[in-house]
């Protein structure tokens, strides 16, 4: 497995980036002190190349989420990690109609394609 | 230098096919390119500015030059997804300002009804040379869920309800009725739209536009080309384009481009949302209407629910009338891009050609806006004023 600082921020990078389970990292700018998402080689805040990762708790609050009802229901959403960004992922490993905007959720890795990625649950005792 | 009075739209049709078997796509540019001409007084030996997107096939806008038989000394093919052709008009109205050319054709076409488009057109969730797609597209976002979840957080921050999303339809269906083309013809009611299936939170099937074949095709040409043309004169007195995105994680999705895109449009045009007459929205989904009028300035942020609610976007009864054609969610939405339909009707309306059932008395200002891509992630936003001199 890799380590974080084996990490380059390209393209490929997102099934490596995914497969550091139990660790939800992502990225901040040397430059300008910008903790930002999706991962990429400069910042995107002052194009500096100066970017290095770094690990989140893997807690946060749903932004927003869309539940899709035609076939197995999923749900879409974004995550305002307590870290700042923001990130697309599923709401998992609950009822679908219960979760809402505002709801803490805590980072829990499943296998898509072979390779564990960062989606969220209901925090708080399972 | 402004845009305000240098050049006017003086040639418009829209593709009566809604589904176009039997023909092809190259074929539906040939068909708007000559509709749009005819309409104007116009031959192709005039056009000298050719603009077209990612609908268009081949590379740019030359396959279609060559398939058209143009000889264009100036080219666009600005994409911004279904924004791209209202942002065509601004960007033809430069290049007429500056003299780059004087007779501009922009065309779409598309059948995603009955086949795919052009290779590339449509991949940007799905090919992972695009720099977000490997990061996205395991948590499978499509237009619907991405549309949803700009609706739920609208709903969730200033109490915006399904019902009234559903005006938005309500309204539509109430003009589709008297257009032939329309896809869908039949008037609705709240009740039919908050009771049609759910197909991504909060949206319901309702709230989700048409897929249609068609295109569309406009003509637009300097104050010299115009003055010797029969046509109404449809003068384009505004335009401003803008791209929003997620923004590094920080992006706020209750809001639309339109809110960079319309105050400048406004200000080119030295007038404010309460001299406009007729708009034009792109209504992808319900939401997208509610939150553009809202960043365009037509109501304070957060009161689009309420704005929209009681009939207030139906021609002849409330004081915004939208979408006089039945627009995406009832008329049509060719090449799954609507920004053309969408300055079409304008020009209608500013002509006083629209249905007369949905006519707007006296229409001397219009507006047409385009959001192309994903509310919810990022998109091109394109906003037009046109007025009838
Ligand atoms: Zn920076």
């Amino acid at each position: 497995m890799a380590e974080s600082s084996e990490i380059a921020p390209e393209r490929d990078t997102a099934p490596q980036w995914r497969s550091i389970a139990g660790k939800l990292l992502i990225q901040k700018c040397g430059g300008c002190g910008s903790a930002f998402y999706y991962p990429r080689v400069v910042c995107p805040f002052c194009l500096s190349s100066d970017v290095g990762w770094f690990e989140c708790k893997g807690e946060g609050e749903i932004y927003s989420v869309s539940v899709m009802r035609r076939g197995e229901p999923y749900a879409l959403a974004y995550v305002t990690l307590d870290e700042g960004p923001r990130m697309m992922t599923n709401i998992v490993d609950c009822d679908l109609d219960s979760i809402g905007i505002g709801q803490r959720v805590a980072v829990v890795f499943k296998d898509i394609e072979g390779i564990p990625t960062p989606m969220f649950r209901p925090a708080g005792p399972a | 230098m402004s845009i305000n009075g240098k050049a006017y739209i003086a040639g418009a049709f829209e593709h009566p096919t809604r589904k176009a078997t039997g023909k092809t796509i190259p074929q539906l540019h040939a068909e708007v390119a000559a509709g749009a001409l005819a309409d104007a007084g116009l031959e192709s030996r005039d056009v000298d500015g050719f603009f077209c997107a990612s609908d268009a096939p081949g590379m740019g806008g030359i396959d279609m030059a060559e398939y058209l038989g143009l000889r264009p000394r100036y080219v666009d093919n600005t994409d911004t997804g279904g924004s791209s052709y209202v942002l065509a008009v601004g960007h033809a109205a430069q290049a007429i300002a500056t003299g780059k050319c004087s007779v501009a054709l922009i065309t779409l076409a598309g059948m995603p009804r009955t086949g795919p488009g052009p290779a590339g057109e449509g991949a940007f969730l799905t090919d992972p040379i695009n720099p977000n797609v490997p990061y996205e597209l395991p948590f499978r976002p499509v237009i619907t869920n991405l549309y949803g979840m700009c609706a739920k957080r609208h709903m969730y921050e200033f109490g915006t309800t399904s019902e009234q999303l559903a005006w938005v339809k309500v309204a539509a269906s109430h003009h589709a009725q008297h257009n032939p083309n329309a896809v869908l013809r039949d008037v609705v009611t709240v009740e039919d739209v908050v009771n049609s299936p759910m197909i991504s939170d909060p949206l319901h099937r309702l709230d989700c536009c048409v897929i249609s074949d068609g295109g569309g095709a406009l003509i637009v040409v300097s104050p010299e080309v115009a003055r010797d043309l029969k046509r109404p004169k449809v003068m384009v007195r505004g335009a401003a384009e803008a791209i929003k995105h997620l923004d590094g994680g920080r992006t706020d999705i209750t809001y639309s481009g339109a809110v960079w895109s319309g105050p400048k449009a406004f200000d080119e045009a030295k007038i404010t949302p309460s001299d406009i007459k007729y708009v034009s929205i792109y209504d992808s989904f319900t939401i997208t209407v509610l939150m553009t009028l809202e960043d365009l300035g037509f109501c304070k942020k957060g009161e689009g629910g309420r704005f929209v609610s009681d009939g207030n976007l139906i021609s002849g009864f409330g004081k915004l009338p939208f979408n006089t054609d039945g627009g995406g969610l009832c008329n049509n939405h060719p090449a799954n891009r609507g920004g053309m339909t969408k300055v079409i009707e304008a020009v209608r309306q500013l002509r006083g050609e629209a249905h007369p059932a949905v006519q707007v008395p006296n229409c001397d200002l219009a507006l047409a806006h385009g959001t192309g891509g994903y509310l919810g992630s990022r998109h091109g936003s394109a906003t037009l004023i046109m007025e009838r001199v």
